[in-house]
């Protein structure tokens, strides 16, 4: 076995900012190279330099890398260029807008043989057709003239695939490329990736940040924090005996137990969805006539019951995000009922569904636009307490009242006058789940409220969301697309898919004894950490 | 003395009060403060910012119109006589302003530009530069320029060392470029009061055909061309926030409504939209003589005209940008959470629109401003600008632009007007580029 | 597609009516029939019968938006506002005030001003673009600053500058080209030359800054990425990628004003003596002749319109995510 990339004692910075420091390590040939950290850590920024692409305002301060023994360095732009696509090829993490959108996929893959290879028209083509079979692209020869835009997100990532395939690399730089995928398709992706590595005997730098696709694909792993190898093993010692505290915490973050769950049938049912149909129209034609629908929610029921949790499981364009929406009336529901403390809402007008408004409540899933950035954290919690008319209504008792709030979600209670920008999306999603609290509702929707932010991260709200439902009995509504987190946080479970729920019941029985096909689907394609018990 | 307010004074005026009132609500939150201060810590907004509180200034003090009680014989007649209206800047310049020659001549010069036909006393017809009537003779123009350049250098010491004193209150560190400021305070200060104290010996900038003084014509021209930059804006945002923002919001006929309004206004080629809206307005006064009692309210009121018809045709671009960021920021997910607390559509507006639509309207402002002063200059031209006989680059240079082909070539109106709107307009676009760089979010990463 | 544009036609008639309704208020409102009569015979005490035939004869004796006399549709169709939007959707655009056919004025005015619009035009889109890239390859360099700073000098220049001195330089000081003409045919070059040239340069400033600023968004594009992942070289990372898709924005820019390069440069042609539909235009203005304004505005807009359903159409053959539907 020969080393094919050799990064030794590598730092980076910005200005007078260390991102990356003294970074040292090895791949061989044939193996699977894991580097794992969360965002920020610096595993992108050592994969682009790897390729020298690192944008002008970043430089290397000292360090090496070398391909083959033979300083990269060191080597003229153009002969750079040469290596780049040829030699170490890349893929990238979003796959929708890593590839051109006015060129189709086939020149794309086209253009890099021609440069480094030198192909022409029918050979050129031939070689194209033979790359998408290669990865599996249905309809290879059709395919060849579409555009990105017409392929799906895992599609896309084939062609990526594809392309850096194309010159027969030595070694592959996969940075996060199942991350902007639905697990399913990530499944497809990973086990692609692995058998064109068993064919080709490629080397692959896989950039992560989840434990449980290292756990599945890699040879030997690299944690990174704050710009440093904190550690680096093998795969097997890795696992079983982790050194650094932080690897363990990582390692026990990703950890979930599925622990047993019970239904409380004297609980009261607080939102009963029955039927629940959302369609919306397509318009075509001269005079805009609507020809069909978009059955976003098609005929949905479930129920929640008091301080329970269900958790809404699907894919994108599933349409557990509308079922959210539809529940809080900011969007038309077509046909079924929506009760509250058996009232209806879908009958409800502005005004009398305003005393609702302040029962239900949303926690959205991205961070950073679910709080307006003008606004200073106080009057960003307040507005739904004046609005609503909730607690106190001077200036000086709300602000008290506030800093609790804050205090309450693990926050500072003199963050009351600060703005968004200056918080992490941890701290963020806290104040988001903050304001909702604000106005003492009794059932929260919780939309993906973890999906935009690390594996730690993640955990701690989990478990925030927990406390808060046991000091105060809140239901909770929560969406999500990730089944490993459903066992945590969720009592029940329905599983969507295509505007429809295909199996729902106790936590524990759906995610042991799945009935339904997709679901099991769905559970076999989660990647999963070794021996759960050992760690 | 009477003060006299004319229609632009009043906006004037009510325009600065406002941009007071802004600036002292918004400073409270120290996002914006620290946001300002981004934009000042470049030297160059810095320079361009204190050139443009210059021209501003002057514009301000061509704003202050009045009208002086003339000394009448007759005292025991207790009404007052009142003179022509004049402005503060007049006053400072009443020596240039009376003190016209005959036509042409060249800056600093001491003769007319062209030979005259004289007949001296022997009866003999000659052809002879005469000499300027208004200008010092045989004085050292050096010692003059030294003794300007010191009272020059004075005030601008003073200025400086009043303002090292208030900052001195809270330390003097500072990131901000103030040395950059003082220079350029320095600059400006020395020239023009070399300039002004000259003036009063010379025809600094030369005369025009008619003998009057081109300093003082440039002069005048800024109160035109920054009325018409700021307050044509100022008539222009308020059309394009409420209906974009509406249009954005409310969507359904609204939106079709507005949408078709500004298709309709900007598919009307713009200099023939202002010409049409020019010409009316031009009939409309002309049969109308009893709404003005002077010439310069008819030239002001003609320039109030000009400065709403320009903001009538020009708010559909605006309008266009503040509906798509409407649309985009209503569908961003604090928006959904306020409609979630039953927060009133226009508490959604007021709190969580118009706020994160102020970059834009800022940095449109500012873009506008440079645009329309050189607008001004080719409306002239064309004849659909303001009054001519109010002083504005444009009828400078409409007015100088045959004076090229004379022979030898009369240059210095023309040069004057271009440099003076040269200095205004750099300033301003460096100035926008900065505000576009700091605020616009795009460059943030 | 065809049905598309079809409806785009369909939307342009509200707004051509829309345009004859502002420009209708404009000239008839603040301007009677009345006023016109007086002003164009002249004399202040011009007799009730003179003004009246004056009207008939013009057809501006007709009520202005409904006429009560009339029955039926009538009422609102033979009224001066219907028959004036009749007359100029039929393109009959009627006498000048120096009474000429001002639909055969237009029509022989198109050529001289195309002949200075569209080369200005084509010729400064080439150059900026040329420019912009250039800068976007070398971005961040002594040259990209150092040129951005004369683009911020170059447009805060008035345009009028440019012309005067342009042509006192090359014509008055150098004689190399005659100050101001036209002549048709491949004589008339010389006189095209400079308007040519001062147009270019006077709009170089705002359009590099323009073009560079697109090519430098789609610059920090992740495709960008990938393709010099592929290994290729930065300029074919420009031509290949970056230009091809910082096309997109620069279609919106550019096709719609092609149309309304017919309607010439008013201040360009006026300058240079340029007997084009720019100067008929300032002429009409400085002799505030309305009808030709009028029929200017109106060419003006369904030119806009047209520029704009271009646009739509070249979105979708240069585009291949939009679909006109």
């Amino acid at each position: 076995m020969s080393t094919i990339l050799a990064v030794t004692d590598l730092n980076v910075s910005i200005g007078k900012d260390t991102l990356l420091n003294s970074i040292s390590f090895e791949i061989q040939q044939g193996e699977i190279f894991a580097l794992v950290g969360e965002s920020g850590s610096g595993k992108s920024l050592t994969s682009l330099a790897i390729m020298r692409l690192l944008p002008d305002v970043i430089s290397i301060r000292s360090g090496d890398i070398t391909l083959h023994n033979r300083s990269l360095f060191v080597l003229p732009e153009s002969h750079m260029q040469k290596i780049r696509g040829k030699q170490i090829a890349m893929i990238f993490q979003e796959p929708m807008s890593a590839l051109n959108p006015v060129m189709t996929v086939g020149e794309q893959v086209a253009e890099v043989i021609k440069i480094h290879l030198g192909l022409k028209k029918d050979a050129l083509r031939k070689k194209v057709i033979a790359l998408f079979e290669e990865v599996a692209l249905k309809n290879p020869q059709e395919r060849y003239g579409w555009y990105p835009h017409q392929l799906s997100g895992g599609q896309k990532q084939r062609v990526m695939i594809a392309i850096a395939l194309a010159c027969e690399p030595d070694l592959l730089i996969a940075d996060e490329p199942t991350t902007a995928l639905d697990v399913t398709i990530q499944a497809q992706v990973l086990t692609l990736l692995k058998k064109i590595q068993n064919d080709r005997g490629l080397s692959i730098l896989f950039i992560t940040h989840d434990m449980a696709i290292v756990a599945q694909m890699a040879d030997k792993i690299a944690v990174m924090y704050h710009g440093e190898i904190v550690e680096q093993a093998e795969r097997k010692t890795f696992f079983t005996h982790p050194q650094h505290s932080y690897t363990k915490s990582l390692l026990k973050d990703a950890m979930i137990k599925i622990e047993k769950h019970t239904t409380d049938t004297k609980k009261d049912v607080l939102l009963e969805v029955k039927g629940l149909k959302v369609h919306f129209p397509i318009k075509k034609g001269l005079l805009q006539r609507t020809v069909g629908y978009v059955k976003a929610v098609d005929d949905v029921t479930f129920s929640i019951k008091k301080g329970k949790t269900l958790a809404l499981v699907g894919e994108s364009g599933s349409g557990k995000s509308t079922i959210g929406q539809a529940i809080l009336s900011l969007i038309p529901v077509t046909h079924g009922s929506v009760k509250f403390e058996n009232i209806n809402l879908v009958e409800l007008h502005d005004k009398a569904l305003k005393v609702y408004r302040r029962k239900i409540q949303i926690v959205f899933q991205d961070p950073f636009s679910a709080l307006n950035p003008r606004m200073n954290i106080g009057d960003i919690i307040r507005e739904g307490m004046i609005s609503l008319g909730v607690g106190p209504q001077t200036r000086v008792l709300q602000d008290e009242y506030i800093k609790t709030l804050l205090l309450k979600v693990e926050l500072q209670a003199d963050y009351i006058t600060r703005y968004p920008h200056e918080f992490s999306g941890g701290q963020r999603q806290r104040i988001g789940i903050a304001r909702a609290l604000a106005v003492e509702p009794e059932l929260i929707i919780c939309d993906e409220p973890t999906s935009a932010l690390d594996v730690s991260v993640r955990m701690q709200v989990l478990k925030l969301l927990k406390k808060l439902q046991k000091e105060s009995a809140v239901s909770y509504l929560f969406i999500t697309h990730d089944l490993s987190i459903v066992p945590v946080i969720a009592d029940e479970v329905a599983v969507m898919k295509e505007g429809k729920i295909v199996e729902q019941g106790l936590v524990s029985d759906v995610m042991h004894k799945p009935q339904n096909a997709y679901t099991q689907k769905l559970l076999l394609s989660a990647p999963k950490l070794p021996n759960n018990e050992n760690i | 003395m009477k003060i006299v307010l004319l229609w632009t004074d009043v906006m004037v005026w009510l325009l600065v009060v406002s941009l007071l009132l802004w600036a002292w609500t918004v400073s409270s939150s120290p996002q914006v403060r620290k946001l300002w201060h981004t934009v000042f810590k470049s030297s160059i907004a810095m320079a361009s910012a204190i050139i443009l509180l210059f021209y501003l200034l002057f514009a301000l003090l061509d704003s202050v119109h009045f009208r002086l009680a003339t000394p009448s014989n007759e005292s025991q007649n207790k009404t007052l006589q009142y003179g022509g209206i004049t402005s503060l800047l007049d006053v400072m310049f009443s020596h240039n302003m009376k003190n016209t020659e005959r036509t042409y001549s060249a800056p600093f010069a001491t003769h007319e530009y062209t030979k005259s036909i004289v007949i001296d006393e022997q009866g003999v017809t000659k052809q002879e530069y005469l000499p300027l009537e208004y200008v010092g003779k045989g004085d050292d123009i050096t010692s003059k320029s030294i003794f300007a350049g010191f009272v020059g250098l004075a005030i601008v010491g003073v200025l400086i060392f009043m303002h090292i004193l208030w900052r001195g209150r809270g330390g003097l560190k500072s990131e901000l470029p103030w040395r950059t400021a003082y220079i350029t305070l320095g600059v400006l200060i020395v020239t023009f009061t070399w300039l002004y104290l000259l003036s009063y010996h010379y025809h600094v900038l030369g005369t025009d055909k008619v003998g009057g003084d081109v300093l003082y014509q440039s002069l005048k021209s800024i109160r035109t061309g920054v009325l018409i930059g700021i307050l044509t804006t100022l008539i222009m945002l308020p059309v394009a926030v409420i209906l974009g923002v509406s249009a954005g919001l409310f969507g359904g006929w609204v939106d079709d409504g507005i949408q078709y309004l500004y298709t309709t206004l900007s598919s009307i080629p713009g200099v023939l939209l202002i010409a049409a809206g020019v010409l009316s307005m031009q009939v409309m006064m002309d049969n109308n003589p009893t709404w003005f009692e002077t010439t310069l309210e008819r030239s002001d009121l003609r320039l109030l005209f000009l400065i709403i018809i320009l903001g009538v045709t020009s708010w559909t671009g605006l309008c266009r940008l503040l509906r798509a960021e409407t649309l985009k920021i209503s569908q961003i997910e604090f928006v959904t959470a306020a409609k979630a607390f039953g927060v009133g559509k226009m508490t959604i507006i007021r709190r969580h629109i118009i706020p994160n639509l102020m970059h834009i309207i800022l940095i449109s402002v500012v873009l506008d401003f440079s645009g329309l002063v050189l607008a001004e200059a080719v409306l002239s031209y064309v004849g659909v600008g303001v009054d001519p006989t109010m002083h504005s680059w444009g009828n400078m240079i409409n007015q100088a632009r045959l004076e090229m082909a004379r022979e030898p070539m009369v240059w210095w109106s023309l040069f004057s007007a271009f440099v003076f709107m040269f200095i205004l307009v750099l300033a301003a676009n460096l100035f926008s580029d900065r505000i576009q760089r700091v605020l616009d979010p795009r460059n943030k990463s | 597609m065809l049905s598309y544009i079809i409806r785009r036609i369909l939307y342009a008639v509200p707004i051509l009516i829309g345009v004859n309704l502002i420009t209708f208020l404009l000239f008839f409102m603040v301007n009677s029939p009345d006023d016109m009569a007086r002003a164009q015979l002249g004399a202040k005490q011009v007799s009730p019968e003179l003004i009246h035939s004056w009207k008939e004869a013009r057809g501006y004796d007709k009520p202005l938006f409904i006429n009560y006399e009339s029955a039926g549709i009538q009422k609102a169709t033979d009224t001066l506002f219907v028959q004036e939007s009749l007359k100029l959707f039929s393109f009959d655009f009627g006498f000048s005030d120096a009474n000429r056919d001002i639909g055969s004025d237009i029509k022989e005015r198109m050529v001289p001003s195309l002949a200075i619009a569209l080369p200005t035009f084509l010729i400064a889109l080439i150059t900026n673009i040329s420019l912009a890239l250039l800068l976007v390859l070398f971005r961040g360099s002594v040259l990209d600053t150092s040129m951005m700073i004369l683009a911020v000098m170059i447009m805060s220049i008035s345009g009028l500058f440019y012309i005067i001195a342009g042509q006192v330089l090359f014509s008055k000081i150098w004689h190399w080209v005659p100050i101001s003409g036209y002549e048709s045919g491949w004589d008339g070059i010389r006189f095209i030359i400079l308007p040519v040239l001062i147009g270019v340069f006077a709009g170089i400033g705002a359009g590099v800054r323009w073009y560079r600023s697109i090519f430098l968004e789609q610059i920090n594009q992740d495709y960008v990425r990938t393709a010099r992942a592929k290994g290729l070289s930065e300029l074919k990372v420009l031509f290949g990628h970056v230009l091809r898709n910082g096309m997109l924005p620069i279609l919106t820019g550019v096709v719609v004003i092609i149309p309304s390069l017919f309607m010439g440069s008013l201040i360009m042609e006026s300058f240079f003596g340029i007997p084009g539909l720019g100067s008929y235009t300032i002429d009409a203005i400085h002799a505030q002749d309305f009808a030709i304004v009028k029929a200017m505005v109106f060419l003006g807009s369904v030119l806009y319109i047209v520029g704009l359903i271009l646009t739509d159409i070249s979105y979708t053959l240069f585009d291949p995510r939009v679909k006109l539907s």
